[in-house]
Order: structure tokens, then sequence, then C-alpha cells
């Protein structure tokens, strides 16, 4: 259970990034999650409203986009999307890859702020 | 008052990756081949690191290691009785190392004067695998006892790692352990990863895994 470390590190980045932009608060956060990040998204929802306190983001909402593994298929020559991460094998042909192209983020994307 | 959008496109670990990054050609330039050992508490890296330790030390090779626990120093006195240098990394509570616990710990050591810097993640299979340290190899540990599906219930910590260790091999047969599907499910979460298959305990299986820590230092280092 790493959350709330990683909820201290997207309050900081966002922190950050909204007072450069001269930002007086932000309502909301838009994450981009890998499903390999090794981050849970029930988790980082439970830390953030208490990593938040006390900054320019308490009360805004964490908005959550999932992103599946992409793996590079040499087979086929094409990305693939992975059912799950239990088996990194193309999904067309069977052949195994490790070359994950998605997968792995743990970024934010944007933030929605009041501006003056 | 306007709500507007912000473009920030950053990794939330930026501060983590950069120094983990700036760690990383420390250890290039003064020549130090880095290793992060993960796996559940209880899998064997102490044991693992105590017969590695001994046995380069006596070969005379540079070692070192860097061991994170979240309260005791015990794992560091163990480590320590081989006579390579030591230092604990006590967490307090923290689940995982990251690379400014590695920064700071670094201090009063002569890094040219290491070849072998070892380091001793907290035991956990989920929360290190986010944190890169500026490792060269990364290392999940199984051990037998804790059943062959463990790479299929912890994914992206294997997925994560560049070799794995099956540790106490010695007493395979009496935990009923199958091999062949231990190593398929490494495999399933991680296609073409390397394996070594040791007992601490017996030594059996060392030589191959230390051949590997010399043969990879050697291509990454020259």
């Amino acid at each position: 259970m790493h959350e709330l470390s990683i909820v201290q590190s997207i309050v900081e980045t966002a922190v950050d990034a909204a007072t450069q932009a001269s930002a007086s608060r932000v309502s909301k956060v838009y994450l981009r999650l890998g499903v390999l990040s090794g981050a849970v998204k029930e988790s980082l929802q439970f830390c953030y409203s208490i990593g938040t306190l006390d900054t320019i983001l308490e009360g805004s909402s964490l908005e959550i986009e999932e992103l599946p593994v992409k793996i590079y298929c040499a087979k086929c020559r094409e990305v693939r999307e992975l059912p799950d991460i239990q088996r990194f094998r193309c999904p067309v042909c069977n052949t195994p890859s490790g070359d994950v192209r998605q997968g792995k983020e743990l970024e934010i994307g944007s933030l929605e702020v009041d501006l003056p | 008052m306007t709500p507007r959008i912000l473009e920030v496109r950053k990794k939330v670990l930026n501060k983590n990756d950069e120094l983990a990054r700036g760690l990383r050609e420390r250890f290039h330039q003064a020549g130090v081949f880095t290793l992060n050992l993960v796996s559940s508490p209880g899998t064997g890296k102490t044991a693992l690191l105590q017969k590695t330790l001994a046995t380069m030390l006596a070969q005379g090779e540079k070692v070192a290691a860097l061991v994170g626990d979240l309260e005791t120093d015990n794992d560091a006195r163990r480590l320590a009785e081989s006579g390579a240098p030591v230092k604990q990394i006590q967490t307090h509570g923290c689940c995982h190392l990251e690379a400014n616990m590695i920064a700071s710990h670094l201090e009063g050591w002569d890094l040219n004067h290491i070849d072998y810097l070892f380091i001793e993640n907290v035991g956990n299979l989920v929360c290190p695998a986010s944190y890169d340290l500026g490792e060269d190899i990364r290392v999940a540990l199984l051990s037998v006892t804790e059943g062959e599906d463990k790479p299929l219930k912890y994914p992206t910590m294997f997925h994560s790692s560049d070799v794995a260790v099956i540790t106490k091999m010695d007493i395979a047969e009496a935990c009923d352990f199958n091999r062949e599907t231990a190593v398929a499910n490494i495999h399933s979460v991680r296609p073409e990863m390397r394996i070594f298959e040791v007992s601490a305990k017996k030594g059996t299986g060392m030589d191959a895994w230390l051949d590997y820590l010399t043969a990879a230092r050697k291509s990454a280092r020259g």
C-alpha cells in the first residue's frame, strides 16, 4: 500500500504546475494510470481526499483513466491490447512478447484549475 | 474565476525517476554494477546475499550491500558477518525503498572501491515495483514454499524484473514444488526471462548465479 505516497507525489506535481500557471485552486486532476504501474485505482481514490487536505487541491476530484497493456507483436507486426496482465502473448497469434508499448503510465495528463 | 484546463503531462514519480537517473549515471561512472533484489518477506533475499557476498569477497571481488527493512537492522548484521561493507536503510513503516534513500545511504562510501552493489529491498511484492533505484538489474526472488502461481498473482513485480531466482531449491521436493509450472508462470508474465534455481543453504546453483553476475557486470561496464 504505497498509494498515499503516490498521492503525495501527485499533489506536489499538481501544486507546482498550478502555481506556475498562477492558478489559485485545482478542481480536477486527470490521471493516466497504466495497469502495470503498480498503483491501484481504488486505493488512490481512497487516499486522495486525505493527501490533498490543506492544499490547493482540497475538495478536488481525481479523474482516473485506466490504460490497458499494449504489446507489440513481432509476428503480426501490430500493437495489440492484452485482456489481462498474466499472459504476455499476442491475443491473436499467441506469440510471446515483452515489448510493452502501453500500460506503465502513472502521469498527470491535465488539471482543471481556477484562474484569476 | 473561470475554470481552465491546464495541460501538465508529467510523470507522478518524476522526482524519484530523476534521482534514479542521477544514481545510475554515478554508478556507471564509478564502475558499480547495481542489483535491486525484490521478493515477498521470507523468500530468502538475505540468505542469498549472505552466500553471494561471502563467496565473492573470498574471490577478491569488491562488493557492498544496502538493506531495506521497516524497523530492525537484523538483516544488515547478518550480512555484515560476511565482512562486506553493509548499511541498513530503516524505512520506518515505508513499504518500499526510494531513490533518495539510496542516495543518502551512499554517503561515506567511495564508489570507486565498489564493483557490485546489492540492494535488498523491503520484503513486498507490490510497492517496490514502482520505484526505480538506479539499478542495472532488478532481481525477483520466488521461494519453493510460496507456490508456483506467485508470478501470476504479482505480475507487475515479475514483469518489471530482469531476472528471476527460485530459492530454497533444497526443500523443493518436500513442498511438492512443480518446477515446470513455476517456470511457465514466470515466462507467462515475462517472456524469456532468465531464471536461476538455487539453494543458498546447500550452495547448489550458486555457481551459475555468480557466473551470471560477473558476466552481466562485464557486459554492462566492460
